[in-house]
């Protein structure tokens, strides 16, 4: 990718938390890049530390106990780390946006479809409510919600999960931002609708060029939406690909640890267990020394103890951080 | 929405049968002949007979129960033993005074209270915050007659600014009514404060922020209306607390309102009186609740829409 | 058969149970103000009991050329109208503060408690039934059900139990009955109901223990209400009686000496509110560390 055709350049993204037992570090050191109108997915477990680095990007983490750090945010030209809070504030739901993982939770319950998923256009644009009101019908068509006019002006509780999701959907699109961040948008979805989502993101992202900034834990959804790929795992990015490249040739003993635990309905039913990854999630206030996986990992070696890898270039895109490919680090 | 109403205040019907039945049963059933402690000693037995025959305290309890409910609600709740007037007039004259001194006290508890309790929130645990709370749970510690009185002490007797007692003009509810409300007050300043921080933590709050709305707006437009649900419905429900607070104000500051009517009855035995008056507060509690509840409705849509019988 | 039954939710309920209590008592003590409330209660308690030989004066002594003296170190807080010690007379007023704070609350608790574990896990009718109950006696004014309740027994310390445990036991019944509706549709009620277990056994063995720790906050959180409706129904003339010196009686009586000596009226409110906030600090510092959901 040419440096044109990048949108968002993060480099070394770190995320502090006070906490009673010290300062811990959410995410540490994380950087990626996502391209114009690219589909990129962050993929971790739970605690991995990539919803946070979502709301870090947002500038939605509390700032105390939360601290962000950056040594560049650059989104577009400018750099999000630079900016102060009302400058950040400005850049919210215009430029980046952001589509939370719960819709039942995430709408304000007293205010109707058309007052919530038209306040962005309130905020930033200088529409007037029957201007607004317009907008917000095209995107409830857009999105594929049916009936949309009778839609406008009811109370989430009134919408099923699906509907509601698609209407945050519109509500973070309404403004035609750059860069769009899912996180975990169809978890709380049943499988069906899931479906339906994803295709209307994509779908979305043809016509709009949105890029798109994918949070999950579903390899699933990698495979089928994601150009490129982010694994994260406790707090740190551990591999980089393009989806191609990390579902053929899977380089870090984690990726290739989550690849193996999806079971796979054409195997024959010869496995008792389901394949796993041995041991826990690491706490992050108390990480072990060297590598952050290797007391999972099967094919640790002596020096995983004692020194974290960097990232390291497999080519064409494709990084991981592992000793297993880095010979020459591994001997200094 | 009709029928929500209609539906409410037929649930309170029964409530309202229930607390005459008892005030009732409690109030005539007092050990000890009630016409011969009226009545001088030197009264004979014959002219108690009399009397009581007239006032039909011979006849059963259920019978004198519904003669009684039914004049109530005629309008008629008998006549003062010892004033000799019709109850109902002396509350009806009394009521516009207990009214007056009631809203007053609401309004000076809302207009404190609100303000308080969202700033405390807003900014949580700073020293603004402490002092604040510090002054609720003061409000909520201190008995009313020991407020009142310390009230009149410093600014009527000392300092002369304010008149002592009675009820002539608009500088007579001064006082009174900051006594009534600040107790009030310190309930709804906490009361607001925790409903608020509540809300503050849910994630439509933060869906707000990412839409890139100001601090200040976020909390104006999402997190108070919400906030405030819970704290509505305690100001409905706090006309029974500032009912029994003006039971003391109104004794203290010598405002002739139905709680002064209550005590002095009390003191005198009239039991028609203390009757009649204590049945007009629980009406008056009792149509509060029904304004809570119907207020509720109106401010969350949720519970409209289940009253409506489901969604869509 | 039972044995093993009551074991499965038990371990969970008492694993649950124990670490609870602990957190809970670490937050407390962690909590300055619940601890400066308690252990202002602790006086309060020390005093009730020995007042007999700590206060400096006789309270019932009449001293008639003693009237008002200011205070003094003969006399700390001055005399009232009667020559009595302020001091002395406020220090025994603590014993009848702290009983008609501690007995009708625990009453009240007790009734409610049961009304409210019988009504939420009964339902139905029952439930109707003491519901309405309690709506009613919400619905009075407080302090008005109180009055007329002291005029139909009678004005003594008793009856002030009565009717302030009927004033109070209706608040508590509806807080259990909704705590005993969130039980109820735990898991473990369901185990033990499949087992076989008898209703009464469960609502005394697996309910109510987890009702306990509202109970607890409850009963901190009415000790300071009882005292402050005993002390305006005493000072109204229909509480506590002469010679007996409830705080409240006392105000009533110094109110009618307001400007010549107001001590004799403010000092034992003065007892009132620091009695009342001592029990405030600890019910909310009980509150918080036992009861997140009791946010009300």
């Amino acid at each position: 990718m040419t440096n044109r055709d990048i949108l968002l350049s993060v480099r070394n993204l770190r995320t502090e938390f006070k906490t009673q037992n010290g300062p811990v570090r959410v995410v540490d050191g994380v950087s990626f890049d996502v391209g114009r109108g690219r589909i990129v997915g962050l993929v971790g477990e739970s605690g991995s530390g990539k919803s946070i680095t979502a709301l870090s990007l947002m500038g939605l983490v509390p700032s105390p106990p939360g601290t962000v750090s950056a040594d560049s945010i650059i989104l577009d030209g400018t750099d999000l780390a630079r900016l102060n809070s009302d400058e950040m504030r400005r850049k919210r739901g215009r430029e980046v946006s952001m589509v939370f993982q719960e819709p039942m939770t995430s709408l304000n319950p007293v205010k109707t479809m058309v007052q919530q998923v038209g306040e962005p256009l309130a905020i930033h644009t200088g529409l007037n409510k029957r201007a607004i009101r317009e907008k917000v019908l095209q995107m409830f068509e857009t999105v594929g919600i049916p009936e949309p006019k009778a839609r406008l002006d009811v109370y989430p509780h009134q919408l099923s999960g699906g509907l509601r999701q698609r209407a945050m959907i519109a509500m973070g699109l309404i403004c035609e931002p750059k860069l769009l961040i899912a996180d975990e948008p169809t978890t709380a979805l049943d499988v069906t609708t899931q479906a339906q989502i994803l295709r209307l993101m994509m779908a979305l992202r043809e016509r709009a060029g949105t890029a798109i900034i994918m949070i999950t834990h579903d390899l699933g959804i990698i495979a089928e939406m994601c150009d490129e790929v982010n694994v994260m795992y406790a707090g740190q990015i551990v591999e980089q690909a393009n989806v191609f490249d990390l579902f053929d040739r899977p380089s870090h003993p984690y990726t290739r640890g989550l690849l193996a635990s999806i079971p796979k309905a054409t195997e024959k039913r010869t496995a008792e267990r389901l394949n796993s990854i041995p041991g826990v999630v690491p706490n992050l206030a108390k990480l072990p020394a060297g590598c952050r996986f290797h007391p999972r990992c099967g094919d640790a070696m002596p020096i995983c103890k004692l020194k974290q890898p960097e990232l390291t270039d497999l080519g064409n895109g494709h990084k991981a951080r592992c000793w297993l490919h880095d010979k020459e680090g591994a001997k200094a | 929405m009709l029928t929500f109403v209609i539906k409410r205040i037929a649930m309170s019907i029964p409530v309202l049968i229930g607390i005459t039945a008892l005030l009732f049963i409690m109030l005539n059933v007092i050990p000890g002949d009630p016409i011969a402690l009226l009545m001088k000693e030197h009264a004979s037995a014959d002219v108690i007979n009399r009397v009581r025959a007239q006032m039909h305290l011979d006849d059963p309890l259920i019978t004198r129960y519904f003669r009684f409910l039914f004049a109530a609600l005629q309008g008629d709740l008998g006549v003062s033993i010892k004033l000799n007037r019709d109850v109902t007039t002396l509350i009806l004259n009394a009521f516009p005074s207990t009214l007056i001194l009631t809203i007053c006290a609401a309004l000076v508890s809302w207009v404190i209270g609100i303000p308080v309790g969202v700033l405390s929130a807003v900014r949580r645990d700073s020293l603004l915050d402490h002092l604040f709370m510090g002054f609720s749970l003061l409000g909520v510690s201190m008995p009313i007659f020991w407020s009142a009185l310390l009230m009149q002490y410093v600014f009527a007797l000392k300092l002369k600014w304010l008149p002592v007692s009675g009820f002539y003009g608009y500088q007579y509810v001064i006082m009174p009514a900051i006594v009534l409300g600040w107790s009030s007050a310190g309930v709804i300043a906490r009361l607001t404060r925790s409903s608020l921080l509540e809300v503050m933590r849910h994630d439509y709050i933060r869906t707000a922020r990412a839409k890139g709305l100001r601090e200040l707006m976020v909390i104006r437009r999402h997190a108070l209306k919400n906030a405030l649900i819970p704290v509505v419905t305690i100001m409905a429900i706090q006309v029974a607390g500032l009912l029994s607070g003006a039971v003391i104000t109104e004794a203290i500051f010598g405002i002739p309102g139905v709680g002064r009517i209550s005590v002095s009855a009390i003191q005198a035995r009239d039991m028609p009186l203390l009757q009649g008056s204590v049945l007009f507060a629980t009406v008056l509690v009792i149509f509060g609740n029904l304004v809570a509840d119907i207020l509720y409705s109106v401010l969350d849509p949720r519970i409209r829409s289940e009253m409506k019988g489901g969604s869509k | 058969m039972t044995e093993v039954a009551e074991t499965i939710p038990d371990v969970a309920d008492d694993a649950g149970n124990d670490s609870f209590l602990r957190d809970g008592i670490r937050i407390f003590c962690r909590n300055r103000m619940a601890m400066a409330g308690l252990i202002m209660v602790g006086c309060l308690v020390f005093v009730a009991l020995f007042v007999s030989f700590i206060s400096p004066h006789d309270p019932y002594r009449v001293a008639l050329n003693e009237q008002f003296r200011p205070p003094s170190t003969t006399y700390w807080l001055g005399t009232d109208n009667f020559g009595r010690d302020l001091l002395t007379r406020i220090l025994y007023g603590a014993r009848i503060s702290l009983v008609v704070g501690i007995v009708p609350s625990f009453i009240s608790l007790m009734i409610g408690a049961v009304l409210g574990v019988v009504s939420g896990y009964y339902g139905g009718r029952v439930d109707f039934i003491i519901m309405r109950l309690a709506d009613m006696m919400i619905a009075f004014p407080s302090l008005l059900l109180a009055m007329v309740v002291m005029y139909t027994l009678g004005a003594n310390l008793f009856n002030i139990f009565i009717a302030l445990s009927l004033v109070g036991w209706a608040g508590v019944a509806r807080v259990v009955r909704a705590q005993t509706l969130a039980v109820k549709e735990k898991e473990f009620i369901e185990a033990a109901r499949a087992n076989g277990t008898k209703k009464v056994a469960i609502m005394v063995g697996h309910i109510f223990p987890n009702v306990v720790p509202t109970l607890i906050v409850l009963f901190s959180l009415s000790i300071p209400d009882a005292i402050m409706w005993e002390s305006s129904l005493s000072f109204l003339g229909v509480g506590v009686q002469p010679p007996e010196a409830s705080w409240g009686l006392l105000v009533a009586k110094g109110k009618e000496y307001l400007f010549s000596a107001p001590l004799v009226a403010i000092m034992p409110g003065v007892a009132i509110l620091i009695t009342v906030l001592a029990f405030n600090f600890v019910g909310d510092g009980l509150r918080d560390a036992l009861d997140p959901y009791m946010k009300d």
